[in-house]
């Protein structure tokens, strides 16, 4: 996937099944970092994944995306000035893609445990490497029938805007529903009743959903 | 707004708090439209172990937070609008628990019981469908009878007659709300379960014959739907052969029938002093009840000179009264000598269950009203009272309920001359002689308010007076309550009824009278239809 493609996707599901993607290479009770297998390829902000190990699977929402140099000392230089496209960079510098990488946080909204969907933390965290799986449609649609997931979200203490990424997710999820308004506006009913004391911040989130 | 159907639920939201006394708060589902909620209308309230009946009698808008309402959200976005509607932003009613009806097969036996407890947090609230009306009102049957359909429901709201004229009752409205046509609707309703006799003090001519209605057409009287249950009498006979009514009886009444207290009664409106009103009395027992005013009346001035000089009455006094009852000769109904007795007229077509209606025709000013309404009403109560202690020396049958309909009734039942009326008995008795009231008036602040707490039922249209809507709802339980909802009634076809006659108070939009279709639901047949009718019942009982 160029960069361009990646500037322009929208949060919305392209994969009819979930694909294999990335692995764990960091765990905590409360989210997981995971490494794409290839550069540039993390799954949109705000959208599920989930990773399994022999007991459950845990689900989770992407809320940041970092591509950096594999070795921490060596940073990435500018090399475009004199090409045409940013494509030409890569075919110049085949190592390139070997020297960088992309990793994405995930923040666990939840897990399956046996048959049963639970909108709260698993037991256990993630097991290190384990993959990482894009979600199916079906599946975005079964987790987020119920919107308890959403205080999960909306209390996380993470570096990126928690807003942005609540957004970014109830954006995502809505289009893998029949009618996608209709979820947007009981989410934000939802959100409605938990930010009942902070109206501003409810107005900004709403504003988000459109 | 819309019309429900008879079966379909429509949930409205959930209780939330509240006490017996307030009512109950509800906290209204998102979906419901504060707007098309009014109050007035009735809801079912599911608890856990009863079902209760209330009406609505406030409705209001809440945020979750008070910064809501000083930074308010951008509801120009229909997205924003329609998430921050019923979560951020909702609407409240308040519900006043009126009834409840128990779960298990003997309490629904029992009926609706009056409410002495609220239902249980979060009980879900519904609009009320027909069937809970019709489990609270009854349906339409030999003793009910329909008197309107409650706000946006096309169900019967029924009014148990026999009940209702069990005591004396009142209709109240301001000038052009509905009053006449409302007491019209009771008078057939009275005569059509025959639960009672009406004499009707008929001042304006329009219950008898032919009513209009304010844009000009006409409506049938009761005489027109029912000729064979009701009689009409007139005081003006030459009025009714203008208006082309068939009268029964032109009634007369004789200087004679006139008692001191009937002119006390006028002191008022004929501007007699305290003073002559007491030299009534004194010429009474100078010249016998039934011959003073004949000879006063007669009296030259030499006479008069005489006369007052041995009673020791004082000149201005005696010129006061002279000047008062002067006014009465210009009533040509009244006679020094009548040939048969028209108390007793009235009673001979009451006593075989026809409806007496008197037309004052031109004589529709308040001095021939009091003194008429006034003179009759006692000679007939006191008939009726005597009757009933016969009968309770088991002489004869319980006689027929009658119900005397007045109007501009705080003219006879004001603080004043309350207690001196004979209206203000009959009020205050109630049911003890058979003689109830039907009181009509625009002005119930007017009223004595012992009367006005005698009266079992109150129908009242549109009152906008402070001290009106709270004369009418003395003694009534919820009277804050209830007064939301009567200063909000439309000034047409609307009257919120409660008392001794209906289970709990409700408003309604009154039966339609006036048309065909009415006349025809009232039990009116054409000529051709009471020709067939005819007919048929002589070839049944021939057959």
């Amino acid at each position: 996937m160029d960069i361009e493609q990646i500037k322009t996707q929208k949060p919305k599901i392209k994969d009819k099944f979930g694909s294999k993607i990335a692995e764990v290479i960091e765990a905590s009770s409360a989210e997981f970092t995971a490494q794409c297998y290839k550069l540039d390829q993390a799954p949109p902000l705000g959208s599920l994944v989930k990773t399994r190990d022999k007991v459950s699977e845990i689900y989770g929402v992407v809320y940041n995306v970092v591509t950096h140099s594999i070795e921490p000392g060596r940073r990435v230089v500018a090399r475009g000035e004199n090409l045409e496209a940013e494509e030409e960079i890569f075919k110049a510098n085949p190592q390139l893609s070997r020297l960088l990488i992309t990793d994405f946080a995930v923040l666990i909204v939840g897990h399956v445990d046996g048959k049963s969907w639970h909108h709260h933390l698993p037991p256990k965290s993630a097991s290190i490497h384990s993959f990482v799986y894009t979600c199916q449609l079906e599946e975005v649609r079964a987790f987020t029938q119920s919107l308890d997931f959403l205080s999960l979200l909306v209390n996380a203490k993470i570096p990126v805007s928690v807003d942005e990424v609540t957004g970014a997710c109830l954006r995502y999820a809505s289009q893998a529903h029949h009618d996608p308004q209709a979820f947007l506006v009981k989410a934000g009913k939802e959100m409605a009743r938990m930010l009942s004391s902070d109206i501003q911040r409810l107005n900004s989130l709403l504003k988000r959903l459109k | 707004m819309h019309n429900q159907s008879s079966e379909e639920q429509t949930r409205l939201g959930l209780v939330v708090s509240g006490s017996l006394a307030r009512g109950v708060e509800v906290r209204l589902d998102a979906s419901v439209s504060v707007e098309d909620m009014v109050v007035g209308r009735y809801v079912a309230i599911g608890g856990a172990k009863h079902r209760f009946f209330g009406i609505i009698t406030d409705v209001s808008l809440e945020t979750i937070d008070p910064n809501v309402a000083i930074t308010p959200p951008d509801i120009s976005d229909p997205y924003i609008a329609q998430v921050i509607t019923g979560t951020t932003t909702y609407g409240k009613l308040r519900v006043l628990p009126m009834l409840t009806i128990g779960g298990d097969a003997a309490s629904i036996l029992e009926g609706p019981q009056p409410a002495k407890t609220v239902p249980a947090h979060f009980s879900e609230v519904n609009l009320a469908s027909q069937r809970d009306v019709e489990i609270v009102f009854g349906a339409e049957d030999e003793k009910r009878f329909y008197v309107g359909t409650p706000l946006d429901m096309e169900t019967k709201i029924c009014l148990d007659i026999p009940e209702f004229v069990k005591r004396s009752n009142g209709v109240f409205g301001k000038s052009g709300t509905g009053k006449t046509f409302l007491t019209r609707l009771l008078l057939v309703g009275m005569l059509q379960k025959n639960a009672a006799v009406s004499l009707v003090f008929d001042m304006h001519s329009e219950y008898g014959w032919e009513g209009k209605t304010e844009k000009g057409y006409k409506v049938k009287g009761l005489k027109q739907l029912f000729p064979s249950k009701v009689a009409i009498f007139t005081l003006d006979e030459e009025s009714s052969k203008r208006r082309k009514v068939s009268t029964d009886v032109v009634l007369r009444i004789g200087y004679d029938e006139i008692e001191p207290e009937d002119v006390e009664l006028l002191r008022q409106t004929l501007n007699l002093t305290e003073a002559s009103t007491q030299t009534v009395y004194q010429l009474a027992r100078e010249f016998g009840d039934r011959k003073w005013l004949e000879t006063v009346l007669n009296l030259n001035e030499d006479d008069g000179k005489q006369l007052i000089a041995r009673l020791n009455i004082h000149d201005s006094t005696y010129r006061n009264l002279r000047r008062g009852l002067e006014n009465l000769r210009r009533f040509s109904f009244l006679v020094p000598r009548t040939r048969e007795n028209s108390v007793q007229r009235i009673l001979e077509y009451l006593d075989r269950g026809i409806n007496v209606i008197l037309e004052f025709g031109r004589f529709d000013d308040f001095t021939a009203y009091i003194l008429v309404a006034n003179l009759l009403s006692r000679r007939i109560h006191a008939k009726y009272r005597e009757n009933a202690e016969r009968e309770m020396g088991g002489e004869v049958a319980p006689p027929r309920p009658l119900v005397i309909t007045i109007e501009e009734a705080h003219r006879f039942l004001n603080t004043e001359i309350s207690s001196r009326t004979i209206f203000g008995r009959i009020a205050r008795e109630m049911r003890k002689y058979n003689v109830t009231l039907l009181i009509i008036d625009q002005r119930p602040s007017g009223i004595d308010g012992e009367v006005m707490s005698q009266l079992g039922t109150k129908i009242t249209c549109l009152l906008d007076d402070e001290r009106d809507i709270d004369s009418v709802l003395t003694g009534t339980a919820a009277r804050s309550e209830l007064k939301s909802v009567l200063s909000k009634l439309e000034t047409k076809q609307q009257a919120l009824i409660f008392g001794h006659a209906v289970p709990m108070p409700v408003v309604i939009k009154t039966r339609e009278y006036g048309t065909a279709v009415s006349y025809k639901e009232l039990g009116f047949l054409e000529a051709a239809e009471l020709k067939k009718k005819t007919e048929k019942d002589m070839e049944d009982l021939w057959a």
